[in-house]
C-alpha cells in the first residue's frame, strides 16, 4: 500500500514538472511578440523593451526556465500585469470560492446521480428507467450555460427566490451549484445505472441471494460497492475539472472563482496570471487524481495487488 | 426402516421467456431426496441441471419462471412460498454451492464478512460470537491460518480454497439439504478429490442430505447413493448408483458410461456420443434423444416415450422398455 501511494506521488510530481514546462513555454507559443500583444498596438519601443527585460524574455530559454522554477519554489508565481499584485495571492484569493462551488455542486451531482442510477437499475426497463434515461440525455445535450440562464430566469427573475449574481453568500451559491450538479449528475447516473445492472448479473449476487440475505443488503453491501469503483474515478475527474474553475458557469453567475480569474486574465492579456492559473490548475488536477487512486485502492482490494504484479 | 423424504420434486416445469414465446427448459421433472442420502443429477451440459436446482430455491433470473409442479421440502410446497418466506429457507434450511468459486465470492468483501453475514441473517448471534463461529467454520472446511484468512479478500485464495469458503458459507447454519451444482468442475483434478472428500465427511458429520449435480459419472460413482439422469430438460432414467453403472438402461446413459474414462480398464478408446444436446427450441416431438440414439426405432421419431417403471427402484424413458415396465 505504501509503495503504491509512493509510486502515485512520484508519477504525480513528474506530471507537474511537465505542466510547469508547458506553462513556462505558454508565453513562447504565442505567434509574434508576446510583449507587443500584452501592451497593445500603441506601445512605444521603449515600453516593449522595458517589459521584455522585466519579464526576462531577453535571456536564453534555459536560463529563463531555471529562473522560473527557482521563483516557483520560493512561492513566486510572478506579478499580475493588471493589478500589480503577486499572481499567487490573486489565485489564493479566488480558490476558496471555486472550492465552495465545486464541492457543493459535486455533492448535488453525487446525490442525484447515484440515487437515480440505483433507482433506474432497480426498475430496469420500466417507465422509471426510461424517465431517467431522458433526464440523462437532456443533461448531456443541453449546454450548461443555457441551463444556467434558464435557472436564473425562473428562480431569480420570475420567482425572485435567489439573488441575481452578486456576492458570495450561500444563497448566491445555490443556483450555480445546482447547474453544475445537474450537468455532472447525468454521467454519474448513467455509470451507476449501467454498473448496477451489470453487477447484479454477477455470480456473487446469486451467492448473496442463495444466503437468504435481505434485498437491502444485496443492493447496498454486495452490489453498490462494486458499482462505485468506476463511479469514484469519474467523480474524482469531475471534481478535478470543477476545481479548475467552471469557467462558463462562474461567468454567468458572476462567481469570483478561478474560472472568472482565468477568463479575465486572458481578456486582459495578463500572461503571468495566465501562466500561474494554468500551473495551479495542473497541480490541483494531479493532486485530486492521486487522492482518487488512493481511495480506489481502499474500495477495491484487488487494485493494490494489480499494481504489485505489474511492477 | 422407512426413510423420510427431505425433498420431493413433482412435475417441475420451468420456462424462460424468449423472442418466440416461452421455452420449456425443464419439463415435468420428478425426483426425491431421502434423508441422509446423496442424490446425483447427471447429464451433459445444457440438459437443464442448473435450472432445476435454481428452481428449487427460486433463484432463477427474472426471465425464468416455474410454470407448474411442486417442490416439497419437509412436506411444505416451496413453489407456493413468497420471496420473503423463501429468504428464510435459503442459506438456512437449504444451501447451495456453485460451479465457479472464482466468481461466486464478492471481490470487495472479506472472507470473514461473507461467511459471517449468513449467520447474522439467520441466527441471533452478534459481533464476537459470529466471528468465533466463522473461524470455527473455516477450520472445519480445512482452511489453514483461519484467523488470518478471516480478514483476507477472495483474490488472495486459490480456487480450491475459495470453494472451501463457499462450502463454509453453505453449511454455516446447519442446513438440512445441500445442493451442490458441479462443485468441482472448475477445479484441478487433485483438488476435486479433496473437495469431494470434504463434502462427504461434512454431510455425515452434520447429518445433511445432498443433491449433487455433475456431468461426470466418476463423481457419481464416488459420491452418490442414487442417480437421476437428465437429458434435454427431462428425467430419462432414475436408479441406484450401482445399477446405473453396471446395468444402465437408457441408451443415453449407456452412451454416457461409454464416454467416461474408466480407471481399471486402462486407456481404451472412448466412444463419445455423436451430436449435441438439442436446445429447448429444437426439441423433437418424438424422443428428444432420437437424433443421437443408436437404437432409434420408427416410433421414436413420432411419439415421445413415457417414463416406464422397469423395476421397483428403476425407471427409464425409452420405447425399448415398453413391454418390460409400467408407465408411471
Ligand atoms: N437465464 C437463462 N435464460 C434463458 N435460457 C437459459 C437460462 N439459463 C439456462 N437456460 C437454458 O436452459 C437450458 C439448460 O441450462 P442449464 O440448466 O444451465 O444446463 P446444465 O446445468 O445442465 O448445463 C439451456 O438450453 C440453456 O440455454
Ligand atoms: S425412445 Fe427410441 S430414440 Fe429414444 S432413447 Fe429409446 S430407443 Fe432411443
Ligand atoms: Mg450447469
Amino acid at each position: 500500500m505504501k509503495q503504491f501511494i509512493l509510486n502515485r506521488i512520484l508519477s504525480g510530481i513528474l506530471v507537474i514538472f511537465g505542466v510547469s514546462i508547458f506553462s513556462f513555454l505558454l508565453i513562447h507559443f504565442i505567434p509574434g511578440d508576446p510583449v507587443r500583444i500584452m501592451l497593445g498596438i500603441n506601445a512605444t519601443p521603449e515600453q516593449v523593451e522595458r517589459l521584455t527585460h522585466h519579464l526576462g524574455l531577453d535571456k536564453p530559454l534555459l536560463v529563463q526556465y531555471g529562473q522560473y522554477i527557482a521563483n516557483l519554489f520560493q512561492g513566486d508565481f510572478g506579478t499580475s500585469l493588471k493589478t500589480g499584485r503577486p499572481v499567487l495571492t490573486e489565485i489564493l484569493d479566488r480558490f476558496p470560492e471555486t472550492v465552495k462551488l465545486a464541492v457543493f455542486g459535486l455533492l448535488i451531482a453525487v446525490v442525484i446521480g447515484i440515487s437515480l442510477g440505483i433507482l433506474a437499475a432497480r426498475f430496469k426497463d420500466t417507465i422509471i428507467d426510461k424517465l431517467c434515461t431522458v433526464f440523462a440525455t437532456l443533461g448531456v445535450s443541453i449546454p450548461s450555460f443555457w441551463l444556467a440562464i434558464l435557472l436564473v430566469m425562473v428562480f431569480s427573475v420570475k420567482l425572485a427566490w435567489f439573488p441575481i449574481a452578486n456576492g458570495t453568500n450561500f444563497r448566491d451559491l445555490i443556483l450555480p451549484a445546482c447547474t453544475l450538479g445537474v450537468v455532472a449528475s447525468t454521467m454519474i447516473m448513467r455509470l451507476t445505472r449501467n454498473g448496477m445492472v451489470e453487477v447484479l448479473s454477477n455470480d456473487y449476487i446469486r451467492t448473496a441471494r442463495a444466503k437468504g440475505l435481505e434485498d437491502r443488503l444485496i443492493l447496498f453491501r454486495h452490489a453498490l460497492r462494486n458499482v462505485l469503483i468506476p463511479v469514484v474515478t469519474v467523480i474524482g475527474l469531475q471534481l478535478a475539472g470543477l476545481l479548475g474553475g467552471a469557467v462558463i458557469i462562474e461567468q454567468v453567475f458572476n462567481w469570483p472563482g478561478l474560472g472568472t480569474l482565468a477568463l479575465g486574465a486572458i481578456m486582459s492579456r495578463d500572461f503571468p496570471l495566465i501562466q500561474g492559473t494554468v500551473l495551479f490548475m495542473g497541480v490541483v488536477y494531479v493532486t485530486i487524481n492521486i487522492l482518487v487512486d488512493i481511495l480506489y485502492s481502499v474500495i477495491d482490494p484487488r487494485v493494490e495487488m494489480g499494481v504489485k504484479e505489474a511492477s | 426402516m422407512k426413510m423420510s423424504k427431505v425433498l420431493e420434486v413433482k412435475g417441475l416445469t420451468t420456462q424462460f421467456e424468449s423472442k418466440n414465446g416461452p421455452l420449456t427448459v425443464v419439463d415435468q421433472v420428478d425426483f426425491i431426496v431421502e434423508k441422509g442420502e446423496v442424490l446425483g443429477i447427471v447429464g451433459e451440459s445444457g440438459c437443464g441441471k442448473s435450472v432445476t436446482s435454481l428452481s428449487i430455491l427460486q433463484l432463477l433470473d427474472k426471465h425464468g419462471t416455474i410454470s407448474s409442479g411442486e417442490v416439497f421440502y419437509q412436506n411444505i410446497n416451496l413453489v407456493e412460498k413468497n420471496e420473503k418466506e423463501m429468504k428464510k429457507i435459503r442459506g438456512k434450511e437449504i444451501s447451495m454451492i456453485f460451479q465457479d468459486p472464482m466468481t461466486s465470492l464478492n471481490p470487495v468483501l472479506t472472507i470473514g464478512k461473507q461467511i459471517g453475514e449468513v449467520i447474522e441473517q439467520h441466527e441471533k448471534l452478534k459481533g464476537q460470537e459470529v466471528k468465533q463461529k466463522v473461524v470455527k467454520l473455516l477450520q472445519l472446511v480445512g482452511i489453514p491460518r483461519a484467523d488470518e484468512i478471516y480478514h483476507e479478500y477472495p483474490h488472495r485464495l486459490s480456487g480450491g480454497m475459495k470453494q472451501r469458503v463457499m462450502i463454509a458459507i453453505a453449511i454455516a447454519c446447519n442446513p438440512t439439504l445441500l445442493i451442490a451444482d458441479e462443485p468441482t468442475t472448475a477445479l484441478d483434478v487433485t483438488i476435486q478429490a479433496q473437495i469431494l472428500d470434504l463434502l462427504r465427511s461434512l454431510k455425515d458429520e452434520m447429518d445433511m442430505s445432498m443433491l449433487l449435480i455433475t456431468h461426470d459419472l466418476g463423481v457419481v460413482a464416488e459420491m452418490c447413493d442414487r442417480v437421476v439422469v437428465m437429458y434435454a430438460g427431462q428425467v430419462v432414467e432414475t436408479t441406484d448408483t450401482r445399477t446405473l453403472l453396471r446395468h444402465p438402461k437408457h441408451p443415453y446413459t449407456i452412451g454416457l458410461i461409454q464416454s467416461t474414462p474408466h480407471q481399471s480398464k486402462g486407456e481404451k478408446r472412448l466412444k463419445s456420443i455423436l451430436g449435441q444436446v438439442p436446445t429447448p427450441d429444437q426439441f423433437s416431438h418424438g424422443c428428444r434423444f432420437v437424433e443421437r440414439c443408436p437404437k432409434a426405432m420408427e416410433i421414436c421419431q413420432s411419439t415421445a416415450p413415457p417414463l416406464y417403471d422397469v423395476d421397483s427402484h428403476t425407471s427409464c424413458r425409452c420405447w425399448l422398455y415398453e413391454n418390460k415396465g409400467d408407465v408411471i
